[in-house]
């Protein structure tokens, strides 16, 4: 069998894994199905650039996909105008005296001899900053985030629209990872995987904390979206006649037509992600790369900078996380940093990779749909297969009853045992890397 | 008189509790020190093996509360670590056999095991939410306090009072005596001193005769004794919940690292030292600072330097300062 | 370093962070053995590796129809020019390379089928060249570990062994890793006589070593060979290795091209002219 018609076979498969939804389920289902695995194949695209191409262990997609998410309601959120007269220019200050600290630091570091006065120096610097910056900081974020609480309470966005959001999460995202991957690649070992981790955590205490800038747990909600909302195609005349002449109610239309703009928007996105990194990967730069991976002393010695490389596709591959997690906040339409889970949104999209195949982009795809489609499917298909197995018992039964609810635990179990099932069988992924 | 007030004080918030959470944090880390050893691997279920083994204990400790046994005034679940020892145990090993030995004998590079331990992470995972769900639960019972603080106060007369709860004393005693027989079975014992030398050169220890996979398996046994009763131990002082369980992955690899992967001094050290950083950082300072400055120069905040919710950030800055400027952690696990 | 080898599916795509994974450096491998074993001719050597031929994998040949071999009592020392196969064919005789052609046999038995493992059981001791002692043990510990399949009390190998290098009886509680390089070799051969081999393998053990460290080292070594140990080694150092040798392999591109005594070997004008610089 060729190779490409055991992919297309494999995306056929999932497809009509899809379809099969679809005709179950209903087409509401099957369409955020879609919707999310568009979503999770970029960010899988994202963590393959890093680890497929370049053996980059990055375990902090979690920190990448939030901060896209906060760059949508930084970007799309009108501003509060209110808290900004309150304490915005608080805020700012304080920004620019922390970020001046630092600079400060690293002054003292770089003009000053190596030894105790110059680490003394740096500590004092820090210390003295640190505490200048609180005093501004604290006041200014207690006025704003005193600015009607239960509505606000945080200085809002730019009232631009939501897309704009999806490149400059991007941005915030490698940002983020330049920040870590300058630090964590530059130390004299490798530890870019508990560096990853540990900021990914950050990024989430952050959105958590500062309700000023994301609302903390109280979240965001009601992002603008970037097509039409449901209400208003219902009460659009001819959208009614054409839903009429579909032979569909304009209700379940209007929530068809939402669901299918939003997939065109994420499959062009997916696309074009898609196509720049294949380019990339058959560029000159990807073949680097992957020398780089294969034999990185047969690389240094050939003059290459391997840190360099490395931080440029770390850089990359968070920016297209990032992008994922903004278009992601944008389809739920809010921001609620509570639920951002290591297990869900780092490691599941490591399961997209390899299930999929490390190093073939069409494999990080297929990946994304396929893992998606078990996340979501696995507790129906769980109930339905418990609801068979106790159909003979009791109604109220103690086992019954557990059995009904272990359904809704065998996602992990099932996504577990799918990951070691694919390494033991297809070590390399369903689409292995050419 | 204030000087010993706020010693006190500082005793109560961050002493006593760092010790005790280090204490936690070192055991941990040396399970995930041991894997990185032996195996070779960082080992990402060991938090959900952790809470395996403590969701066993829980559900014999529930079994002995139910038939009245008890050993008041300790907490029942100290009868229990026993057993949920032993089915971690079996667990770990049937893992080992089903899962990575097939790797091992492949030879593949420790990376693909990291990898696969994130599945194993996720089927334990799953197994724990199946059996016991994903709420908190709670299988402390016993004498809440040793000394309470009320009692410290009306013997001490001061202001401020000294708490050390049932759970942190057993803690640090616990803790205490896992460690002394873990060096004592590492330096002294023909196996544990086959287990250094295979972790130091593998080679080497293939050719004077060792079994790795008698090393590899005693690995396992170390490793689930250690993950259960740290996280019985997590459990009783805190709460069990799964989910906190798998966050512990973060300080629990900050403390193997710091103290450099591979030695288990390290992993001891580095589990009181972010411990310690994240319980100071986090703990308002208002009460302590108040009895030592004069009164003109007492704090008007709380002088909490940082929300709780970024220890998770002490533990990563403290891991960074200590690799910027010893790149291999504390103590170089390593062969030179 | 490796090649890159995609069709290896468990590969580690150059990942070198060190905070999942550690390196362990292992790269010991058994070797294929797909010759005829026969039965050794009466009064052959001890240890003999016979007509040897193969590689690693499926690559070329290292060995062509090589053989070095050691009697009781003896030392063999095998020389030769860089790149000549001399730690191959160690390598070899102790069951790492795979071999198509010719056979090893210790006391008149096949052994080519054996791992290495499998080889130290049967009474072979092997120091490799480098990575040879265990760096974080103590000196003791790294005895002990010598010892690791002795079920028997060793104390008396441990005595013996320490009066051979009494240096190593002073610092032996002391870490392995922290000794000099000469410090280090006594520990890595100490180490290999724990077991109380029939024969012992030295692969370049002054290899990196000063001058009059070399000295001490051969010193050592006409010692252990002198408590009925026979010694098969591999030796850069041509000139003074052939000194102290009974018998000397001189290998040229994985083949012998000179066999004789020590004394032979260096007195006879072709070895001397080319592999003794005159």
């Amino acid at each position: 069998m060729s190779d490409r018609l055991r992919n297309t076979l494999l995306f056929g498969v999932v497809a009509l894994l899809i379809l099969i939804v679809g005709l179950i389920q209903g087409a509401n289902t099957a369409l955020l199905i879609v919707n999310m695995g568009l979503i999770s194949a970029v960010m899988a695209i994202g963590v393959n650039l890093q680890w497929g191409f370049a053996g980059l262990f990055n375990i902090g997609v979690m920190g990448f996909v939030a901060l896209g998410g906060l760059a949508a309601v930084l970007i799309a959120m009108p501003p509060t105008t209110e808290a900004w007269a309150e304490g915005g220019l608080g805020v700012l200050t304080a920004l620019v005296l922390g970020a001046a600290t630092v600079v400060a630091a690293v002054l003292v570091r770089k003009l000053m001899p190596k030894g105790l006065p110059r680490a003394l120096a740096m500590l004092a610097v820090l210390v003295a900053g640190f505490f200048i910056y609180r005093a501004v900081f604290d006041p200014a974020t207690s006025a704003v985030e005193a600015v009607n609480p239960a509505g606000t309470g945080y200085l809002g966005g730019l009232g631009l629209p939501v897309i704009i959001g999806w490149p400059v999460g991007g941005l915030l995202a490698a940002g983020a990872a330049w920040l870590v991957g300058k630090t964590a690649l530059g130390l004299r070992s490798d530890y870019l995987a508990i560096a990853t981790l540990g900021i990914a955590e950050i990024i989430i205490a952050v959105l958590k904390n500062e309700d000023w800038l994301s609302r903390g747990v109280k979240n965001v909600v009601g992002l603008p979206r970037p097509v039409p909302y449901e209400v208003d195609l219902q009460a659009n005349a001819d959208f009614v006649t054409m839903a009429g002449d579909a032979g569909l109610d304009p209700m379940v239309a209007s929530a068809l037509v939402v669901k299918v703009a939003y997939a065109g928007l994420f499959a062009a996105v997916l696309a074009v992600v898609l196509i720049l990194a294949q380019l990339a990967l058959n560029s000159p730069w990807g073949r680097m790369m992957r020398a780089i991976r294969d034999n990185e002393v047969a690389a240094e010695a050939m003059g290459k900078d391997v840190t360099r490389r490395h931080l440029q596709i770390f850089v990359l591959g968070s920016a297209v996380c990032g992008m994922a997690g903004a278009m992601m906040t944008t389809l739920d339409g809010q921001l609620t940093p509570g639920t951002y889970q290591p297990l869900r949104f780092t490691f599941l999209i490591w399961v997209m990779v390899i299930v999929g195949g490390s190093g073939n982009n069409l494999g990080a795809v297929l990946g994304g749909f396929l893992i998606w489609f078990l996340w979501v499917e696995v507790e129906p298909i769980g109930h339905a297969l418990m609801s068979v197995i106790t159909a003979g018992m009791a109604d109220g039964s103690a086992l019954k009853t557990n059995l009904l609810d272990s359904a809704a635990h065998m996602r992990m179990l099932t996504m577990g045992v799918v990951l070691l099932l694919v390494l033991r069988f297809f070590p390399r992924g369903l689409i292995p890397e050419k | 008189m204030d000087v010993l007030n706020a010693l006190v004080a500082f005793s109560n918030f961050v002493l006593v509790p760092g010790i005790a959470y280090g204490s936690q944090l070192a055991l941990g880390a040396l399970g995930v020190t041991l894997v990185y050893g032996i195996l070779r691997f960082s080992n990402f279920a060991h938090g959900d093996t952790m809470a395996f083994g403590t969701m066993v204990v829980v559900l014999v400790t529930w079994a002995f509360q139910g038939a009245g046994i008890s050993i008041d005034p300790l907490p029942t679940a100290l009868l229990a670590i026993p057993f949920g020892i032993l089915v971690t145990i079996a667990m770990l090993l049937g893992t080992d056999r089903v899962v990575y030995r097939f790797y091992r004998a492949q030879k593949v590079k420790p990376v693909i095991l990291v990898i696969v331990s994130m599945g194993v992470m996720f089927i334990m995972n799953g197994i724990v939410r199946l059996i016991i769900g994903p709420g908190d639960q709670r299988f402390s019972d016993g004498e809440r306090f040793i000394m309470s603080a009320r009692t410290f106060k009306e013997m001490t007369g001061l202001d401020e009072g000294l708490a050390i709860k049932t759970t942190q004393g057993i803690t640090v005693i616990t803790a205490i005596i896992v460690v002394l027989l873990l060096f004592w079975f590492l330096g002294r014992t023909r196996t544990g001193k086959s287990m250094r030398a295979y972790s130091d050169n593998e080679d080497l220890a293939l050719l004077s005769g060792i079994n790795p996979e008698r090393v590899v398996m005693v690995t396992w046994i170390i490793v689930a004794a250690l993950a259960t009763i740290a996280g019985t131990l997590y459990g009783l002082d805190k709460s069990f919940k799964p989910f906190v369980y798998f966050q512990l992955l973060l300080p629990i690899f900050a403390s193997a690292i710091v103290g450099g992967l591979g030695s288990p001094l390290g992993a001891i050290a580095g589990g009181y030292l972010i411990a310690f950083a994240e319980v100071t950082i986090t703990y308002p300072l208002k009460k302590v600072l108040g009895y030592l400055l004069p009164e003109t120069l007492a704090p008007d905040g709380l002088v909490q330097l940082l929300s709780t919710d970024y220890k998770f950030a002490v533990s990563f800055v403290i891991l960074l300062i200590v690799l910027l400027f010893k790149p291999t952690g504390l103590f170089d696990g390593r062969a030179h | 370093m490796g090649a890159p080898d995609m069709s290896d599916p468990y590969g580690d795509r150059g990942n070198k962070d060190r905070s999942i994974t550690k390196d362990s450096g292992a790269e010991l491998k058994p070797g294929a053995y797909s010759g005829t074993p026969h039965e050794g001719a009466a009064g052959e050597p001890f240890l003999i590796g016979d007509a040897m031929t193969g590689g690693y994998g499926a690559g070329p040949d290292i060995l062509h129809n090589c053989t070095v071999a050691v009697e009781k009592g003896e030392i063999a020392v095998i020389v030769g020019p860089n790149g000549a196969g001399k730690s191959t064919a160690m390598k070899a005789v102790f069951g790492m390379l795979d071999l198509h052609g010719g056979d090893v046999r210790l006391g008149g038995t096949s052994i080519a089928h054996l791992t290495p493992q499998a080889r130290v059981s049967e009474g072979m001791a092997f120091v490799p060249q480098t990575q040879n002692i265990f760096t974080t043990m103590s000196v003791e510990e790294n005895l002990e570990m010598g010892a690791f399949i002795r079920r028997d009390d060793f104390r008396d190998t441990m005595a013996q062994v320490y009066d051979l290098f009494p240096i190593l009886k002073e610092k032996r509680r002391q870490k392995a890793g922290e000794l000099s390089g000469g410090q280090r070799q006594q520990v890595a051969v100490g180490r290999a006589l724990m077991t109380q081999p029939k024969v012992l393998m030295l692969d370049e053990p002054t290899a990196g070593v000063s001058p009059i460290v070399m000295d001490e080292l051969f010193d050592r070594i006409i010692e252990v060979a002198r408590t009925g140990i026979p010694i098969l080694m591999v030796e850069q150092n041509a000139r003074q290795a052939l000194e102290i040798a009974d018998k000397g392999y001189v290998l040229v591109q994985g083949a012998n091209a000179f066999s004789g005594t020590g004394k032979e070997l260096l007195a006879d004008p072709e070895v001397r002219k080319s592999f003794l610089g005159g």
